[in-house]
């Protein structure tokens, strides 16, 4: 195995979480990336869960949208989590316009409804784990419709909640909310194989 | 509440973190913090300092203000109710808000007992001015706790005193042998079984944000390096003169509270501030921190 250089994008949200699960794989270097020259250090990025419309704006605002958008598109690996994975989307129901636009799904945010609709569940995920894992659902959106190239990983009553598209993985669960460690571990191998493993 | 509701609740308070709650008090508004980046409004019908110059008894807002809002914005909606008014809190949670606060800037509905919280399904953040109250609150199932401040008056110096407090405690309480942490947890208040967990964790077992005082991109960065792990902000926006610029600035100012040129860059030409008070002028009984048991 060789080492690779993670980044979570640090700029609101489930930070700390994706940190202390990437800290448990060995190899694993975290970066928390807020600046532009801190995208170019990373093998590999999170977008954590949090407020994709304050993420969004944060990464216009900054300077970070198009080199992170460049950096995904010339096939670095990407995982977004909840917020995350809206902010992978290349459509967003119901809204105008998308954030970085990469990943070819149309996501529907807050699909669950309100707080009071937040829920816990388990589901076998074979491309990731032998087990069932626990899956936790905040205020959580899901996928309404994927592209030919991408691979439904799980659904859960029908719907879609995790998908990939060569590098971009993204979940509308929260992995980084429990001591699982599955969907990490999938991450880091996915940045290990682009690394030429 | 069950434990995995419980579990649910505190999570949500962990997708806000490093972000900015503002209080809004219509439609308007609510749409200016949402595009100024704000992770959460609060919708009320007076933000304090207006509570603070009216006076009056300062009760939960109207359901159709609040629902309005809720159709208005995307982000997370939170709403007050008043310390111990159990019906009030079931009219919010009735109306399918995402967080309520268990409030001190409200009139108080209960001068002995705050909210058995656990007997909701919906998530609560509550003030505190130190370790003991929070985890009192956290004992009644608060997923979410905030600092008290001194709610509109613009003037940070309470919120500063009371997040530094509850840090100071939380490193007292660390450095603690164990057969020392019943007798602490005697001293302060608090429950011993989230007194062991805070000795293990050296935080909060919930987020811990700020409020009370915060007018300023500054002020924002401030409470964060402070420890904070996110900010409300209630008067300070709506009451300055360039609410929309104001808002952005201070949600900027928290993602990159450790970067003095970002902050000095977005703190500039935002026009008047709000007014401040000096905590000297209020008198004790007028200080909606004290309220709250």
């Amino acid at each position: 195995m060789n080492n690779v250089t993670i980044g979570i994008l640090a700029l609101q949200g489930s930070v700390i979480e994706h940190r202390s699960r990437l800290e448990q794989i060995a190899g694993v270097t975290v970066v928390e990336v807020k600046k532009t020259e801190e995208i170019d250090r990373v093998d590999g990025i999170i977008l954590p869960g949090g407020e994709s419309t304050t993420i969004g704006k944060l990464l216009r605002e900054f300077g970070l949208f198009a080199p992170l958008k460049a950096r995904i598109e010339a096939g670095m690996p990407v995982w977004g989590t909840c917020a995350g994975l809206i902010l992978l989307a290349k459509e967003i129901v119901n809204e105008p316009a998308p954030h970085l636009a990469v990943m070819d799904i149309a996501v529907r945010r807050n699909a669950y409804g309100s707080q009071l609709d937040s829920f816990a569940t388990r589901a076998a995920i074979p491309e990731v784990a032998k087990e069932e894992i626990p899956l936790v659902f905040i205020r959580a959106p899901w996928i309404e419709r994927v592209g030919q190239d991408v691979t439904v990983l799980c659904r859960v009553d029908g719907q879609i909640v995790a998908a990939r598209q060569g590098n971009m993985l993204a979940t509308s669960f929260h992995p980084e909310l429990t001591a699982d460690l599955s969907f990490h571990g999938y991450f880091v191998n996915m940045v290990q194989e682009s690394r030429g493993n | 509440m069950s434990e995995e509701r419980n579990e649910l609740n505190r999570n949500l308070a962990q997708m806000l973190k490093g972000g900015v709650i503002m209080d809004v008090t219509n439609v308007e508004q609510a749409r200016i913090a949402q595009e100024a980046g704000a992770v959460a409004v609060m919708a009320l019908e007076r933000v304090p300092a207006d509570i603070r110059k009216e006076g009056g008894v300062a009760r939960m807002s109207d359901p159709k203000m609040i629902k309005e809002i809720k159709a208005a914005v995307t982000i997370p909606v939170m709403a007050k109710a008043r310390i111990g008014h159990i019906v009030e809190a079931q009219i919010l949670e009735a109306l399918g808000i995402d967080y309520i606060d268990e409030s001190e800037v409200l009139t108080p509905a209960d001068d002995m007992f705050h909210l058995d919280k656990r007997a909701f399904s919906i998530p609560f953040v509550c003030g505190a001015r130190n370790l003991g109250e929070a985890l009192r609150r956290i004992g009644e199932g608060a997923a979410m706790i905030r600092t008290k401040g001194e709610a509109g008056t613009g003037n940070v110096v309470e919120a500063v005193r009371h997040m530094r407090t509850m840090m100071s405690e939380i490193r007292r309480l660390q450095n603690l042998p164990k057969e020392e942490r019943m007798t602490f947890a005697k001293e302060i208040g608090a429950p011993f079984e989230l007194v062991e967990e805070v000795a293990e964790l050296g935080k909060l077992p919930v987020v811990n944000f700020a409020a009370g005082g915060i007018a300023t991109p500054a002020d924002a960065a401030l409470m964060m390096q402070l420890g904070s792990e996110g900010v409300f902000v209630g008067s300070g926006i709506f009451k300055s003169q360039n609410p929309a610029k104001r808002a952005k600035a201070i949600v900027q100012a928290t993602t990159y509270y450790n970067d003095p040129k970002i902050i000095a860059e977005v703190s500039e030409d935002l026009g008047m501030s709000m007014e401040g008070i000096e905590l000297s002028q209020i008198a004790p009984e007028e200080r909606m921190a004290q309220r709250g048991w």
